[in-house]
C-alpha cells in the first residue's frame, strides 16, 4: 500500500476536478445570460440538470458492475457498484434540492411533478432501498449478490418509468411548470455542456476515492483476520 | 415438457398449501377491504370524488396487498429449508422462478376477483369490462414476477417481509403510473386505441422485467 | 462416487474449507465428525450441489455437478436437520411433489412402501405441522431417498431425534449400504459416528485431520485423540 501524499492520479484528479468546477461556476454567473422568465434564480438549472445527469449515470455505472459482479464474482465488482451508489445518491439528493430550491421563487411551490425531477426521486429511493438492502445482510458474499441483483433490475425499470412519468405529466400537465419552458441560448447550452464536464469529473474523482476508502477497509479486515489467528 | 411439468408442480403444491391454510387470501383480503375504508375515510371520498380515485385506489390496495402475499409465498420455503429441496431436485432454476410467479399471480388473482365486483359496487365505477381486466391482468403479471425475485432477496435479509415493499414499490411505479391511466381511461369511457400507449407500456414493462427476474433468479438462490 | 479435489470456499475473509481432498469410493459409509465450525455442513452442502466452492473441483458419479447440474443431482440424496418438508402439505402431498420433481415413474407405489417402511402410512393424509419432531424426520428420511440416490448425504441427521426414530434412520442406513448405497454422513457426536460408520474421517478447522477405516479405530483412546486433532 502506497503511502498517503504518493497518490499522484487522486491529487491530478481533484485538482482538475477543482479548477473543472470553478471554470463552471464562472459560466453559471457570468458567462450564461439571466433568463428573461425567471431571473437569476434560473441559474440554479445548469447543477440541477448536471447532477441529474451524473446521478443516473453513477446509477448505469452501478447496473454495469452488477452484471460484472454476478458474471465474475470478484469483489472489486462490488466495490465498484457500492461507491458508485453512494456518489449517486449524493448527487441524486442535490438534483432533487436543487429542483426544490428551484420550483419554489420559479413556480411558488418546492414540488412540482415535472418529469425530470420526478425521475430523479424515483431514482432517490431505489439509491435509498439499495442501501438499506446491503445493511440488512451480514453475509458479505449474498450482501454483494443480492445488491448486485437489484442493481440490475433496479436500474432497468428506471427508463421505464422516465416514459411513464413523460406521458403522465404530457396528459395531465402541471399547470405552474408547464408554461414552455425556458428558450435555450448557445450560451446556455455551453454553460450547461461544461457543468456537466465538470460534475462528471467530479464523480469520476470522489468514485475513486471512495473505491480506495473501500479497499483499504478490507486489507485492515484481513488483517485484522490474521492477527486474531496468530493471537490464538 | 418436464420443465412444464415442474413448473406446474410447484405451482400445485403453493396451491394445495393454501388450500389448507387459506391464511395468505385471506389476509390479503381482509388487508385490501380495510385498505378500501381506510382510503375512503382519508380520501373522504363521495360522489365524483370516489370515481375519480378508483382507479388508483384499487392499483394502491393491489399494490400493498400483493406484498403481503409474495413475501407469505416465499417465506412458505424458507421456513423448513424447502428452497434446499428445490435447489436439490434436477432442475433449472428458472422452474422455480416460473413455478414461485406463476403461483403468487394466481394468488392475487384471486384477491382481483372478490375486489374488482366490491370496487365496482363502492365506487360506482364500471371496473368489470374486459378492458379493465386485461390491464389489471397485465399489471398483475409484471408485478408478480419482479415481486417474486425480490420476495426471494428479501426473506433472506435481517428486516424479512418488511423489506420488500421498499424494494418493489419503487421498481414497481412504471407499471403502476401505466395500470392507473389506462384503468381510469377505460372506466371514463376512451377506447381501447386511446389508452393503447399505456397498455404498451405495460407490455413492455412485462415482457422486460419478466426476462431480467427470470435471468437474476437462479443469482438469488443460490449460494 | 465421490472425487473432491482441492477444495476451497470462503466467505469474505474468512475461509471455510481450506483445501480438501476427499476420494469416497461406491458403496462406502463414512462419517465426518468434526467440532462445530470445522466445516461439515459447509462440506456436504457444496458435495449436495446446494453450495459452490470457491476454488477446486469435484465430481459426483463421475458427472461435475457445476456442468451436468441437473444429471448430477438425480444421483443425490439430502437430509439435514432441517427437514425439507413443507408444514401445510400432508405426507403424501410432500412425497408427491419429490416424486414430480424428480421424474419418477413408480411415484405412488415407490410412495406407499417408504411410508410403510418409516411407519408413517397411517398418517399419509395428514398434516405435516402435526407431526412430532421424530416423526417429521422419518418423512424427511423418505423424501430423500425417494428418487433411489446414488449417494446419500445427511447433515446431523441424529439431530433432536428420540432414541425410536433414531433407531428407524439406523436401520434404513444400514439396509440403504447393503443395497450398495454411498453414505456420507457428518456428526458432532463422537459415539453415534462411531457407531455407524465404517469409514471415519475427522475434519478440523477446514481441513481433513484424520481419515481411517473404523476397523482401525480403538474406541477407547479414540477420544482422547480426536481432541488432541481438533484442539
Amino acid at each position: 500500500m502506497r503511502k498517503p501524499g504518493q497518490d499522484r492520479l487522486g491529487i491530478v484528479l481533484v485538482g482538475l476536478s477543482g479548477v473543472a468546477v470553478c471554470v463552471a461556476l464562472g459560466m453559471v454567473f457570468f458567462y450564461a445570460p439571466r433568463e428573461a422568465a425567471m431571473g437569476e434564480v434560473q441559474r440554479i438549472f445548469y447543477f440541477h440538470v448536471a447532477s441529474a445527469w451524473v446521478g443516473f449515470f453513477a446509477f448505469f455505472i452501478t447496473f454495469l458492475a452488477g452484471i460484472g459482479y454476478l458474471a465474475r464474482g470478484e469483489r472489486r465488482w462490488d466495490i465498484l457498484a457500492l461507491s458508485s451508489v453512494e456518489i449517486g445518491l449524493t448527487f441524486i439528493t442535490m438534483t432533487v434540492i436543487t429542483g426544490a430550491l428551484w420550483a419554489k421563487p420559479a413556480w411558488g411551490t418546492y414540488w412540482t411533478w415535472e418529469p425530470r425531477l420526478t425521475i430523479s426521486a424515483v431514482q432517490l429511493l431505489i439509491y435509498v432501498a439499495y442501501g438499506m438492502l446491503r445493511a440488512a445482510i451480514d453475509s458479505p458474499e449474498r450482501k454483494a449478490r443480492f445488491a448486485a441483483v437489484y442493481g440490475i433490475v433496479a436500474f432497468v425499470t428506471v427508463p421505464l418509468s422516465w416514459f411513464a412519468i413523460r406521458w403522465w405529466r404530457t396528459i395531465h400537465p402541471d399547470i405552474l411548470t408547464s408554461g414552455g419552458g425556458m428558450a435555450t441560448t448557445p450560451k446556455m447550452t455551453q454553460t450547461l455542456m461544461v457543468s456537466l464536464a465538470a460534475f462528471t469529473l467530479l464523480y469520476v474523482t470522489l468514485l475513486r476515492q471512495r473505491i480506495r476508502l473501500e479497499r483499504a477497509a478490507d486489507a485492515l479486515a484481513r488483517l485484522r483476520l490474521r492477527a486474531d489467528r496468530i493471537g490464538k | 415438457m418436464g420443465f412444464v411439468r415442474k413448473v406446474w408442480a410447484i405451482v400445485a403444491k403453493d396451491v394445495a398449501a393454501e388450500l389448507h391454510t387459506r391464511e395468505m387470501i385471506s389476509a390479503m383480503l381482509v388487508f385490501s377491504v380495510l385498505a378500501l375504508f381506510i382510503f375512503s375515510f382519508a380520501l373522504d371520498l363521495r360522489g365524483a370524488m370516489a370515481r375519480a380515485a378508483a382507479p388508483g385506489v384499487l392499483w394502491a390496495t393491489v399494490a400493498f396487498a400483493g406484498t403481503l402475499g409474495l413475501s407469505r409465498s416465499l417465506a412458505r420455503e424458507q421456513q423448513t429449508g424447502c428452497i434446499d429441496g428445490l435447489l436439490l431436485a434436477p432442475l433449472d432454476r428458472s422452474a422455480i422462478f416460473f413455478g414461485k410467479a406463476i403461483g403468487n399471480l394466481i394468488f392475487m388473482a384471486v384477491v382481483e376477483i372478490v375486489l374488482l365486483p366490491l370496487f365496482s359496487a363502492l365506487f360506482d365505477t364500471p371496473l368489470l369490462q374486459s378492458g379493465v381486466l386485461i390491464v389489471v391482468a397485465l399489471g398483475t403479471v409484471g408485478y408478480a414476477a419482479v415481486g417474486t425475485l425480490l420476495a426471494a432477496i428479501a426473506v433472506n435479509t435481517r428486516a424479512r417481509e418488511v423489506m420488500l415493499p421498499v424494494l418493489l414499490l419503487p421498481l414497481a411505479i412504471p407499471a403502476l403510473i401505466a395500470a392507473v391511466q389506462a384503468t381510469g381511461g377505460l372506466v371514463d369511457g376512451a377506447t381501447w386505441a386511446e389508452v393503447g400507449g399505456w397498455v404498451r407500456l405495460l407490455v413492455v414493462y412485462d415482457m422486460v422485467i419478466v426476462a431480467v427476474s427470470m435471468l437474476t433468479f437462479g443469482y438469488v438462490v443460490e449460494e | 462416487m465421490i472425487k473432491v479435489n482441492a477444495l476451497v470456499k470462503s466467505f469474505g475473509p474468512r475461509t471455510a474449507l481450506a483445501s480438501v481432498n476427499l476420494h469416497v469410493e461406491a458403496g462406502e459409509f463414512v462419517t465426518l465428525v468434526g467440532p462445530n465450525g470445522a466445516g461439515k455442513t459447509t462440506l456436504l452442502r457444496i458435495l449436495a450441489t446446494l453450495t459452490r466452492p470457491t476454488e477446486g473441483s469435484m465430481r459426483i458419479a463421475g458427472l461435475d455437478p457445476i456442468k451436468a447440474g441437473e444429471e448430477a443431482r438425480r444421483t443425490i440424496g439430502f437430509l439435514s436437520h432441517r427437514t425439507l418438508l413443507y408444514d401445510d402439505l400432508t405426507a403424501e402431498q410432500n412425497l408427491r411433489f419429490y416424486a414430480w420433481m424428480y421424474d419418477l415413474d413408480d411415484g405412488s407405489s415407490r410412495i406407499t412402501d417408504l411410508l410403510e417402511q418409516v411407519g408413517l402410512a397411517a398418517r399419509r393424509h395428514d398434516l405435516v405441522r402435526t407431526f412430532s419432531r421424530g416423526m417429521q424426520q422419518r418423512l424427511a428420511v423418505a423424501r430423500a431417498v425417494l428418487h433411489r440416490p446414488q449417494v446419500l448425504f445427511l447433515d446431523e441427521p441424529y439431530t433432536g431425534l428420540d432414541p425410536n426414530a433414531a433407531q428407524v434412520l439406523t436401520s434404513l442406513l444400514t439396509e440403504l449400504a447393503g443395497a450398495g448405497c454411498t453414505i456420507l454422513l457428518t456428526t458432532h457426536n463422537l459415539e453415534r459416528g462411531l457407531e455407524v460408520g465404517r469409514r471415519i474421517i475427522v475434519l478440523a478447522q477446514g481441513r481433513i485431520v484424520y481419515d481411517v477405516p473404523r476397523a482401525e479405530v480403538d474406541s477407547a483412546t479414540f477420544p482422547k485423540m480426536y481432541q488432541q486433532l481438533t484442539a
